[in-house]
């Protein structure tokens, strides 16, 4: 075994298997010895736990909602970017920019102008938008936590799209406006065929960046107003480290690693037949 | 669609697109802005350009934050973990395309597998695996675990490139007197650069902002790293608006300027990694 193998066995594997043991155990992270409980942590977070449930929605509507609001945005800025625009370039740096620093700085970013400069314009321009109590309910939070991701991740995907985009053979689109077809037409019958791939991956990948979003949220909302906004990674953290419960942890860090890996499975079947068919 | 792209449409789109980009731009205007005027100001009118340059706020957060440290230290985590994955991860390659054993493809698939794995889920018992070797609290222990964690997608991107490089060069190098080591460092390397600079870009984004991992396993308060650093601001200075838009300008400036110097090669780099993955 080489020296890569044997760090990844250690650091991953071991504790990934450890983990398996752990939410079996009733243990404080402190005390030598874990308890084992059998199935009582497992049956806990399926009946008795409240947090765990409103984390699990929030994470789950948070997903729908910013998977699909990015993946649309991003596809049509790549399709709006693809064309002889004299600013394409720098309009693209500009979108993917968000995606180079770090969540916890883009977290606190947003609490401040949530918080302070868009209630300054609500004050200037009178406008409703902007006059909404931002973060502080659980609506204003849930809308504010899919807008910056949003703003976060839009440009990664859009660059994907317009790597696609910009790989059709241009006579192919050529040869379609030739023969009288709308711009429409070409957007569904060869644009978006030929970019099935690229669909694929970008929902993957934000499927897998929503699911398991952590730092953006915890600096930005801290998992507030009354843990409304808490994602499952969250609530796995807090569940450990704030309150030492790392045997209940564990147990919703298995849960949670055979529900995403199963989200993520089922979406690469099911568009990869879409691709097929499209 | 550039052939029936006729100039007034286009103008209309590029205005959109402007539009659009003045938005994503906004929250760095909000953040530069206010980053400038004293307290007062900023609760006064949290919207308005300053009416004189301070960069007192600049000068406490240095301070308060020790932003050479961190800054030191998210280049020592980062540099020596990239550094180390690449390395471990190419030689891993290497080994599995060219001395195929019976366990090579089972490893492949664990590796392939593990990726999958949400980072939430091993946390826990990993600090205690890094407890009982070690690793907890210390640079070198942290640049480890990022191997760990690392090695799957490098393993998984180099092997693909591997599959591709001719043998015969390398039997070639042997003919020539050429030992396995060398082959490895002077042909084989070499010829996978683009992939590593993939590697390279792909993880140094991942582990320079990484928060998570650092804050489990790094507590002492000279090792924290960037996205520590201002975490523990915020703990300390909650709503401290003045100082804390300063040390957040100050934690994107380093990665703002490598990606505006190596945008193509970023670019690139993801669009290739993803397409990949």
């Amino acid at each position: 075994m080489g020296p890569g193998v044997l760090v990844f066995t250690i650091i991953v594997l071991l504790s990934f298997v450890l983990g398996i043991y752990y939410s079996f155990t009733q243990w404080n992270g402190v005390n030598k010895d874990a308890v084992w409980i059998g199935i009582q942590n497992y049956v806990k977070i399926f009946s008795g736990d409240k947090q765990a449930a409103t984390s699990a929605i929030f994470t789950a509507k948070f997903t729908i909602a910013s998977v699909i609001i990015a993946n649309f945005l991003a596809f049509f800025l790549a399709l709006a970017l693809t064309l002889p625009l004299r600013t394409a370039k720098v309009m693209r740096t500009i979108i993917f920019l968000p995606n180079v620093i770090g969540g916890i700085i883009l977290g606190f970013v947003w609490r401040f102008i949530f918080t302070n400069s868009i209630p300054t314009i609500g004050d200037l321009t009178g406008i409703g938008f902007f006059q909404l109590p931002w973060l502080g309910s659980p609506a204003t939070g849930f809308w504010g936590s899919v807008m910056v991701f949003v703003w976060q991740r839009t440009g990664y995907l859009m660059m994907i799209y317009v790597a696609a985009i910009v790989s059709i053979n241009g006579s192919l689109l050529e040869a379609a406006y030739m023969d009288g077809a709308s711009a429409f037409q070409v957007l569904r019958k060869i644009i978006l065929p030929l970019t099935a791939p690229a669909i694929t991956i970008c929902i993957f990948l934000a499927l897998s960046w929503t699911t398991k979003m952590f730092d953006v949220i915890f600096a930005l909302t801290g998992g507030g107003p009354f843990g409304s906004t808490e994602t499952f990674a969250m609530n796995i953290y807090y569940q450990a480290f704030q309150y030492n419960n790392y045997g209940l942890g564990s147990a919703k860090a298995i849960v949670f690693f055979i529900v995403v890996g199963a989200i993520s499975t089922a979406q690469v079947l099911i568009t990869k037949r879409w691709e097929v068919e499209a | 669609m550039s052939a029936r792209g006729y100039f007034p449409r286009l103008l209309f789109v590029e205005l959109g697109v402007l539009i659009v980009a003045l938005v994503f731009l906004s929250p760095f205007y909000f953040v530069v802005a206010n980053s400038l005027k004293p307290f007062g100001q900023i609760i006064k009118n949290a919207a308005s350009l300053p009416q004189s340059l301070d960069f007192q706020n600049y000068l406490k957060a240095w301070n308060t934050v020790n932003f050479p440290r961190v800054f030191l230290n998210s280049v020592l985590v980062t540099g020596f973990s990239i550094t180390g994955m690449v390395l471990l991860g190419a030689m891993a390659a290497w080994r599995m395309v060219r001395r195929p054993h019976k366990a090579s493809g089972f490893i492949f698939i664990v590796f392939v597998a593990a990726m999958v794995i949400p980072f939430q889920s091993v946390m826990i018992p990993m600090v205690k695996v890094a407890k009982i070797f070690h690793l907890l609290n210390s640079i070198p222990g942290v640049v480890i675990i990022y191997f760990g964690f690392g090695m799957p997608l490098t393993v998984f991107l180099l092997h693909g490139f591997v599959k591709g490089i001719p043998r015969e060069l390398e039997e070639s190098a042997y003919i020539d007197g050429c030992t396995t080591f060398q082959s490895f460092f002077r042909i084989v390397l070499p010829l996978m650069r683009t992939v590593v600079v993939t590697v390279v870009i792909l993880q140094t984004l991942w582990i320079w902002n990484d928060f998570l991992l650092p804050l489990l396993v790094l507590f002492s308060e000279n090792l924290r790293t960037i996205p520590l650093g201002i975490f523990s601001f915020f703990g300390q200075y909650l709503n401290q608006w003045d100082s804390a838009l300063a040390t957040l300008i100050m934690g994107m400036v380093p990665i703002i300027a490598f990606f505006l110097v190596l945008q193509n090669y970023i670019i690139k780099g993801i669009t290739a990694g993803s397409v990949k993955a």
